[in-house]
C-alpha cells in the first residue's frame, strides 16, 4: 500500500519588496509504497529539501496536501523522523540523552528508553560514546547519532536532508552503507534527498529526479539492484548504465540551473 | 609572540595577569613615595594599606562590606526572580515580545540613580530604597539579554525537537532553556558587575552604612586613603564574585566549552 502519498504540492515563496511570488516548487504529485527507498535527486535549489520539510510538516505547501497512511499533515510529529544536513544534536545532551530526546517527549519509561537506546548505539556503531557531548564527537559521528535519535522514534517515514552532505567522501561511503543495512533489516519507509547520484542509486529502490527551480518531478527511474547491496556493486555494468543515464538528466538541470543563476 | 588568536600557556596567562597588577602598584608606589603626587591628593600603597587594616580592626568595616554586599545581591536577585521569567516568555513567544519590548527598551535608559531622589520619597533611607536602587538598575537590562538570548535560539535545533515529537510547552522547556542556559548564566555575570556601580551610588545618598557610605565619610576627612580602600574593596570583591560565577559556569554547563 501506499505509506505516502504528495498530492500536487507546490510552494511558492512571497516576494521581496511586493515582488512577484518566487515559485519553488511546481504542483508535485508522487506515491511513495511502504517499506520503498526512495532518493530525490535534483540540482541545488530544486527545492528538494522543500518538498521534504512539507512533508516533516516544517514547511505548509502553497496548494495541495500530504497524506501519511491516509492522514493529512498539518504539523511535524514523531511519524516523520528527520535527519538534516546541518548538525542538529542537542550539545546540552549526551550521546545517549539525544537518542532518548523523543521516548521522552512520547513519555516512555526510563528504562524502557535506556533498551531502546542501547539497541540504536549498537545499530549505528556508537558503544562506547553514549556518554560523550555532541562537540566532542566527528561529523560523522553526529550524523550517526541523529540517525539513531530518528530511529529510535520509530518513524513510519524516515525523512533525510542531505544528512551526509558535509561529511568527507570516505565516511559518506562508510555512512551510505550504514544506512541501507539498517534500511535492509528493517525496511522503514525512507525519503532521502540528494543532490550525489552515486549515493541516490546504492541506496534506493527508486530515483524521482527533479527539475530546476521551480522544481518538478521530471522523471522516475527504478533501481533494479538486488539486495542486500555491497559497496562493489559501484563498480557493475548495471550501477554505471543507472549513472550514465542520470548523470544525463541532471546535467541538463544543473544547466538550466546555472542560466537561472542559481 | 604576537600572532593572531594564538592561544597562551597557563602559566603565561597567570604570569601575565599578575604582572599588570605589580605594575599597577609599582607606578602607584613610584608617584606617591616620590612626592610626584601630593599625598593629600593620592595616599602611597603602604598607607592605603595600613588604614584599610584599622578599618576593619578598628572601624569594623566588614560590616560595611557585608552590608553592600547584601544590597547587590538582594537587589540582583529579585531582579532575576522577576527578569528571567519574562525575559524567557518574550523571546519564546513573538506577541509577548511585541507587546512588552518596546516599554523594557524605554526604561532600560532610565538610569537607575536617577531614580534615587524620588526612591528615597517613596521608601525613605532604609533598605528597600537600597535594594530597589540596584533592582530597578538590573530587571530591564536583565529581561532584554535574556529575551535576546532565549529568541536566538537555534532554529534547526527547535525543528528537530518538533520532528521528534516535542509540542511548544517541550521546545521552551527542554530546547530553548537548556541551550541558552551558559548565555543567561554569561549576561547575568556581566549585569551583576553593573549592580555593583548603582549600590555605591545608592549608598553616597542617605545612607549609614556601606562602603559608599564609608567613602562618602572619608571624603569628609579628606582621607584620600580610606577612599581608595574602600574603592579597591569594591573591585576585589567584584573580581571575587567573577571568579566565582566562572567557576560554576563550568561546572553546570561542560558541554558549552
Amino acid at each position: 500500500m501506499s505509506k505516502l502519498v504528495v498530492e500536487t504540492v507546490s510552494k511558492a515563496f512571497p516576494g521581496l519588496r511586493r515582488g512577484p511570488p518566487t515559485r519553488a516548487l511546481e504542483p508535485i504529485d508522487l506515491v511513495v509504497a511502504d517499506n520503498d527507498f526512495i532518493s530525490i535527486l535534483g540540482p541545488s535549489g530544486c527545492g528538494k529539501s522543500t518538498l521534504l520539510r512539507i512533508v516533516a510538516g516544517l514547511e505548509a505547501p502553497s496548494t495541495g496536501r500530504v497524506l501519511v497512511d491516509g492522514r493529512a499533515v498539518a504539523s511535524p510529529g514523531p511519524d516523520r523522523g528527520m535527519v538534516f544536513q546541518s548538525y542538529t544534536l542537542f550539545p546540552w545532551l549526551t550521546v545517549k540523552q539525544n537518542i532518548c530526546f523523543g521516548l521522552r517527549e512520547k513519555g516512555i519509561a526510563p528504562a524502557d528508553q535506556d533498551r531502546i537506546a542501547a539497541h540504536f548505539i549498537d545499530r549505528v556503531g556508537l558503544r562506547g560514546f553514549e556518554d560523550h557531548y555532541p562537540k566532542m564527537l566527528s561529523g560523522g559521528m553526529q550524523q550517526r547519532t541523529a540517525l539513531a535519535r530518528a530511529l529510535a522514534n520509530d518513524p513510519k517515514i524516515l525523512l533525510l536532508d542531505e544528512p551526509f552532505g558535509a561529511l568527507d567522501h570516505q565516511t559518506r561511503a562508510l555512512m551510505q552503507e550504514l544506512l541501507l543495512g539498517i534500511w535492509e533489516a528493517d525496511r522503514t519507509t525512507v525519503l532521502f534527498v540528494t543532490h550525489d547520484i552515486d549515493e541516490a542509486i546504492f541506496m534506493a529502490n527508486r530515483v524521482a529526479v527533479m527539475t530546476a527551480r521551480p522544481g518538478r518531478v521530471k522523471s522516475d527511474v527504478r533501481i533494479d539492484l538486488p539486495h542486500p547491496r555491497h559497496y562493489t556493486v559501484k563498480t557493475t555494468p548495471e550501477f554505471s548504465a543507472y549513472k550514465a543515464r542520470l548523470t544525463e538528466e541532471i546535467r541538463v538541470e544543473s544547466i538550466k540551473a546555472a542560466e537561472m543563476g542559481a | 609572540m604576537f600572532e593572531p588568536l594564538k592561544p597562551v600557556s597557563r602559566t603565561a596567562k597567570i604570569v601575565l595577569g599578575v604582572s599588570f597588577f605589580v605594575l599597577f602598584f609599582g607606578a602607584w608606589a613610584l608617584v606617591t613615595f616620590s612626592g610626584a603626587i601630593n599625598q593629600m591628593f593620592l595616599r602611597d600603597p603602604l598607607h592605603t594599606l595600613v588604614t584599610g587594616y584599622n578599618l576593619f580592626a578598628e572601624f569594623h568595616f566588614i560590616r560595611d562590606v557585608g552590608i553592600t554586599v547584601f544590597r547587590v545581591v538582594g537587589g540582583f536577585v529579585l531582579a532575576v526572580i522577576i527578569a528571567a521569567p519574562l525575559g524567557i516568555l518574550m523571546g519564546a513567544f513573538k506577541p509577548i515580545e511585541a507587546f512588552l519590548e518596546p516599554f523594557v527598551s524605554f526604561c532600560r535608559y532610565l538610569p537607575a540613580s536617577a531614580f534615587i531622589p524620588l526612591l528615597i520619597l517613596w521608601a525613605g533611607v532604609g533598605e528597600t530604597q537600597k535594594l530597589a536602587v540596584i533592582f530597578i538598575g538590573s530587571v530591564f537590562q536583565i529581561v532584554l539579554m535574556v529575551a535576546i538570548i532565549v529568541g536566538s535560539t537555534r532554529r534547526d535545533l527547535v525543528e528537530a525537537a518538533y520532528t521528534l515529537g516535542a509540542d511548544g510547552a517541550g521546545i521552551v522547556k527542554r530546547v530553548m532553556l537548556p541551550g541558552a542556559a551558559p548565555q543567561i548564566a554569561e549576561a547575568l555575570r556581566l549585569v551583576l558587575g553593573w549592580a555593583w556601580t548603582y549600590v555605591i551610588v545608592a549608598e553616597l545618598v542617605g545612607a549609614e552604612s556601606g562602603i559608599g557610605h564609608m567613602i562618602m565619610d572619608s571624603q569628609r576627612l579628606l582621607d584620600t586613603g580610606q577612599m581608595i580602600f574602600g574603592i579597591f574593596c569594591i573591585g576585589v570583591i567584584g573580581l571575587a564574585s567573577d571568579l566565582v560565577f566562572k567557576w560554576v559556569n563550568r561546572r553546570l554547563y561542560p558541554w558549552a566549552l
